[in-house]
């Protein structure tokens, strides 16, 4: 599945907000269809790293390459352009309309980015468009719901959905089953991931749902007060010490005892 | 284009309004003649509520509009209304879009009163400049059409409506468009549009320019039809307050709003004078206390509950 040139290239990254060091020697490659997921206590550096990646914060030093081309320096929004989208921990959606409007502003933008932009937006084939979206994330019987009135788990689906429509090559998805029930939470994983593969979408996701990153992931990275110190297959990740001991807690926990 | 249900109302509306301005007594006609030039500055600032933008210095735009038309009046003798109405709107567009390289990075109330800040270094120095009129203004010749002369106000009451319709025709596309959804999207979450892939400051550059256009073109309608511009009824920031009224009292849910707002604030504010000459403030601010706790969405929401309907947006 894996090419040799990485599509995303990290190197020496460090962020610093005055004193405080939020990430620091972050190295990493991601490799064309690879699903990541991102592991971490609160404060780790893991959404901190999101951020940078998709242009939402500027790294102070270090080098974020996509295909080879540098990505430190452009607006979130070119960063889209480029072809990396993201989702949100708290659902960054349109909340007085309804769902078909929410994807259809999603998929009218991504298809008209410039003066095109000024063309009718409820057309036949943002409609086509629409319904494929809708069928793929189950989002059919909420299409007229008006976002406000709908439960976290659905707008957590059309926050990722809105991402997916620019047909991205990577997806960056910050902890997508928080506030998700532990019922519906592989239900929720499987529509997603499902689509997602589809689409042979490369996947990083910051989660903190152990069982989520040991049946979706094919490689984790543990990140550490703004440090990655694991990057290895999940079933090893989840038993190597350091990580059980900073990330998942349990030596702390048998320390307690 | 124009085969939704909302363009086939403003072209029929527009129509019967200009047949039935036929026979209607003058005073009515220039109701509907000061009721429509000011309705063109209320579509723009209906589009910048719509994303969450309120302006309090439009009167700026409203007032270099009709400027424009004075000075191109005594300085090249231009007197055509349509030239008239191009100087107006292209005065003040270009020069919206100029500020609007400023104004795009603000929001809320610092938005609202740099607007109104510009407004007030412009009624600052038409007052000072005796080139300008100064207080007094100016008056100005009256309108031509095609080199003919008009005798009486009917021909510019034709225009004024058939450019009304001209504007709720435009702003209504553009509010279906990308760009126009763009508005409530925005307003919603300015984070998302922008990981969507749009650029929040170019979408509102362009809300923006398009209300001074708007706004300009009101002034320079409001001065042919008034016969003149003067600082206190056209920049200063009372008139922008006017104009704020007046967005809400109609309304942001349609573009037929603004015409019909415009409308019942010209025959309200002449009653409330007629009635009382030294309290008619009294009464259109007793209407505003009324609309905003009764009608937040303004005459076009009562318009809705009586027809029974949603929002055409």
């Amino acid at each position: 599945m894996t090419n040799n040139a990485p599509i995303l290239a990290v190197r020496n990254l460090l962020k610093t907000f005055g004193a405080v060091v939020a990430a620091k020697d972050i190295n990493v490659d991601i490799f064309e269809g690879e699903v990541v997921g991102i592991i971490g206590a609160n404060g780790a550096g893991k959404t901190c790293f999101v951020n940078m990646v998709t242009g939402y914060l500027a790294p102070t030093e270090g080098s974020i390459k996509y295909s080879g081309n540098e990505l430190v320096g452009l607006e979130t929004r070119k960063i889209t352009h480029a072809g990396i989208s993201r989702s949100f921990q708290v659902s960054q959606v349109f909340h007085s309309m309804t769902v078909a409007e929410n994807l259809m502003i999603a998929i009218a933008i991504a298809n008209n980015r410039g003066m095109d932009a000024l063309g009718l937006m409820d057309t036949p084939e943002i409609r086509s468009q629409l319904d494929d979206v809708l069928t793929r994330y189950k989002l059919d019987i909420h299409r007229d719901s008006t976002v406000s009135a709908l439960a976290q788990g659905v707008r957590k689906l059309l926050d990722i959905a809105m991402a997916v429509v620019s047909k991205p090559r990577i997806l960056l998805l910050d902890e997508p089953t928080s506030g998700i029930s532990v019922e519906e939470k592989f239900d929720f994983m499987d529509i997603v991931m499902g689509a997602l593969r589809e689409d042979g979408v490369t996947v990083l996701f910051v989660e903190h749902d152990m069982e989520i990153v040991a049946r979706y992931v094919s490689r984790v990275l543990a990140f550490y007060q703004g440090e990655i110190i694991a990057d290895m297959p999940p079933k090893e990740a989840l038993s190597d010490k350091k990580v059980q001991e900073f990330v998942i807690g349990k030596e702390h926990h048998r320390k307690k005892k | 284009m124009f085969s939704d249900k909302t363009s086939k109302i403003v072209i029929l509306s527009g129509l019967i309004i200009i047949l039935a301005g036929t026979i209607a007594p003058n005073w009515i006609v220039n109701q509907f003649m000061f009721g429509f030039s000011r309705a063109l500055a209320i579509l723009g600032l209906m589009v910048l509520w719509r994303t969450g933008l309120v302006s309090f210095g439009h009167a700026f735009y409203f007032g270099l509009g009709a400027y424009a038309v004075a000075i191109f009046d005594i300085k090249f003798g231009v007197t055509d209304v349509f030239l008239r109405l191009l100087a107006g709107a292209l005065v003040a567009g270009f020069v919206g879009y100029l500020l609007g390289f400023i104004m795009r990075n603000y929001r809320d109330i610092f938005f609202a009163m740099l607007n109104t800040a510009v407004s007030m270094v412009l009624f600052g120095i038409v007052v000072k400049t005796e080139a300008l009129g100064s207080t007094d203004g100016f008056a100005i010749s009256m309108s031509t059409i095609f080199g003919m002369s008009p005798e009486t106000k009917y021909p510019l009451f034709v225009i004024i409506t058939l450019v009304g319709i001209g504007a709720a025709l435009t702003v209504n596309y553009y509010l279906k468009s990308t760009y126009g959804r763009l508005t409530t999207a925005i307003r919603d979450n300015e984070i998302r549009v922008e990981y969507l892939g749009f650029s929040v400051a170019n979408a509102i550059h362009l809300k923006y320019t398009l209300s001074t256009i708007l706004a300009g073109g009101a002034g320079a309608l409001m001065a042919m039809s008034l016969g003149q511009v003067d600082p206190e009824s056209m920049i200063n920031w009372t008139v922008s307050g006017e104009l704020v009224f007046v967005t809400i009292l109609s309304g942001p849910g349609n573009v037929l709003a603004p015409f019909i707002g415009s409308l019942v604030f010209e025959v309200l504010r002449t009653y409330a004078f007629e009635l009382a000459p030294q309290a008619w403030q009294l009464i259109m601010g007793a209407t505003f206390l009324t609309i905003i706790f009764f009608l937040p969405g303004g005459i076009w929401s009562l318009l809705e509950k009586v027809g029974g309907k949603k929002n055409d947006k």
